[in-house]
């Protein structure tokens, strides 16, 4: 296999709501990209586009849809899909194309636009449960956030504020990034556990939002880097995924195991055998405050049920020795699914050159990790990247 | 995002610009209707609900009493063995206390809901369900449970036979 590194990235303001189709975001946040790696779409040999579920956008063939605005056209061009996880695994399929020697430079594009959906995009995350089992009894997702939330803070007899410190942090990060929807310099723990009750232990502060948005990576092999001497680039060093049965009931929801065997997986390619030791700072996946949590312990950065006192201690602020979601994370810079890409694979890449500005972690930092997470809480895939 | 820009692309709408049309917009209802049969495990367990009882199925490559029944193991992957009633006690293995609907509209009167492990099928297999003849405050990790059936004439073949999992009484087995 051959070394890929990332060479640019771009995204949009993350909103509740955006005027531009998800054509028009596509192409801004790939052409950003294409910007920030000096590069056009004539050195580009294959597209990798990833989004979340058709029914949000309200057009089936979504991938083909928003092709124009990816620059997939007469291209090598797929689009990937793995629910929530899709943030993070678009960069895998990307990275893919580029190691195994099919293409030199892979262009990846998320997209989400959650907003068309009227009056909320709850009504369509209805399609995803099993229509015999669960669909007779109403469901809202939220439930199932609910219910493993209050499973991992019942076995570990974790209290509600160590959870809601993540989204404190989160939130205060987001105020040095520049396309947060839900930034918030002044919010404390109180706020958060105050907040409206929505399916408890699940509070309206405990939950990011909907958003629209869209991001782009751009990946390219080493010798590309080398013959342009690309000097901003983040290598990819190990990269995994792995999916548990949809049967969610069947299994014990305090740990993700998916998340461990994804990680094993790009920690053996990465060769890291003490994650906590040879990893610098991490951007999991945080749709809620508690999943950034779980997520650190499926990554192996905590042990079980021990990540809330890492954040309790400091130890995942940005200045801390673990930082932990210095983007602001999707608690904060906002939750377009596929299109969170900017702030998990987008923020290692910004870290590792340096370009995170005032998001800038202040201490060296030569090894990142991020991850996503998707579908009926069963699905996790892992980068770790290296500068 | 990089520190080398200053700009971000994106145009920010707000919540009724599209109602209001202060923004040029279309719209769209779809009319989508499906029907799933639901196949062979399912429609067996579908008969036995109506009838007010849980089935499983047996496998015998990992040893498990698999609930809901399914007729080959994804573990194993080879055909399950045998069906093999379960009982209709379990133990609460997480719940949640909505106070939104499905879809996302708030509801006074919360809805108690959460996964039931059911005795008699391998460890924590089990089904999502409704709580009943509890208050929030009573509910519990760990809490013992029974199904409470709708009456006969009331079933449908649907997990909504079972109307609800209510606290198991002591002295029950």
């Amino acid at each position: 296999m051959r070394k890929v590194a990332v060479i640019g990235a771009g995204m949009t303001l993350f909103r509740r709501r955006l005027q531009e189709t998800p054509k028009e975001l596509c192409y801004e946040a790939a052409r950003m990209a294409l910007d920030s790696a000096g590069l056009d779409l004539n050195d580009v040999d294959a597209v990798v586009s990833g989004s979340a579920p058709d029914a949000f956008d309200g057009v089936h063939m979504k991938g083909e849809y928003f092709l124009d605005g990816c620059g997939g056209v007469r291209k090598p061009y797929m689009r990937v899909f793995t629910g929530g996880g899709t943030g993070v695994f678009s960069t895998i399929a990307g990275w893919w194309h580029v190691a195994s020697g099919l293409a030199d430079v892979a262009l990846v594009v998320n997209e989400e636009k959650m907003s068309s959906c009227q009056p909320h995009p709850q009504s369509v995350f209805a399609h995803i449960w099993d229509p015999i089992l669960d669909r007779p009894l109403q469901p809202n997702l939220i439930w199932i956030f609910a219910m493993e939330m209050n499973r991992y803070m019942t076995v570990h007899k974790i209290k509600k504020e160590d959870i809601a410190r993540v989204a404190v942090k989160n939130k205060r990060n987001a105020v040095a990034h520049p396309c947060a929807q839900l930034a918030d310099p002044d919010i404390t723990i109180e706020d958060v556990l105050r907040s409206e009750v929505m399916a408890w232990p699940v509070q309206r502060l405990d939950i990011s939002p909907p958003s629209d948005g869209a991001a782009a990576v751009v990946l390219a092999s080493e010798d590309v880097v080398r013959k342009r001497r690309i000097k901003d680039r983040a290598w990819i060093s190990g990269v995994g995924w792995c999916i548990d049965s949809t049967m969610w009931t069947d299994r014990d929801l305090v740990f993700p195991e998916y998340v461990a065997r994804a990680a094993k997986m790009a920690y053996k390619m990465a060769k890291i055998d003490r994650p906590r030791k040879q990893i610098d700072f991490a951007e999991p996946y945080d749709p809620f405050d508690y999943k950034e949590l779980h997520h650190l312990e499926g990554l192996l950065l905590a042990d079980k049920g021990q990540a809330p006192r890492l954040t309790r201690e400091g130890v995942t602020a940005r200045d801390g020795d673990l930082p932990v979601c210095p983007s602001g994370g999707l608690m904060g810079v906002g939750n377009p699914i596929a299109a969170t890409l900017g702030i998990k694979v987008g923020e290692l890449y910004w870290q590792l050159t340096g370009q995170a500005g005032k998001r800038q972690i202040p201490h060296e930092v030569r090894t990142g990790v991020t991850q996503a997470w998707g579908d009926l809480m069963q699905y996790g895939c892992v980068v770790v990247m290296r500068a | 995002m990089t520190a080398r820009r200053t700009s971000w692309p994106g145009t920010e709408l707000r919540a009724d610009d599209l109602v209001l049309g202060r923004v040029t917009s279309t719209k769209f209802r779809p009319d989508a209707r499906y029907a799933w049969s639901a196949g062979e495990a399912m429609s067996r367990f579908l008969e036995e609900l109506q009838r007010g009882r849980l089935i499983a199925r047996t496998c015998k490559g990992c040893d498990r009493i698999l609930f809901p029944p399914r007729m080959f193991c994804e573990l194993c992957f080879r055909p399950t063995d045998a069906w093999t009633y379960v009982l209709d006690t379990g133990t609460i293995e997480t719940y949640s206390i909505s106070y939104l609907d499905t879809n996302a509209k708030r509801i006074s009167v919360p809805i108690l809901v959460g996964v039931v492990s059911l005795d008699g099928a391998s460890p924590t297999m089990g089904l999502m369900h409704y709580f009943g003849e509890m208050t929030p405050e009573d509910l519990r990790i760990g809490m013992r449970v029974k199904a409470v059936w709708r009456p006969p004439e009331e079933r449908r073949g649907s997990v909504l036979d079972l109307a609800y999992f209510r606290p198991l009484r002591e002295g029950e087995a």
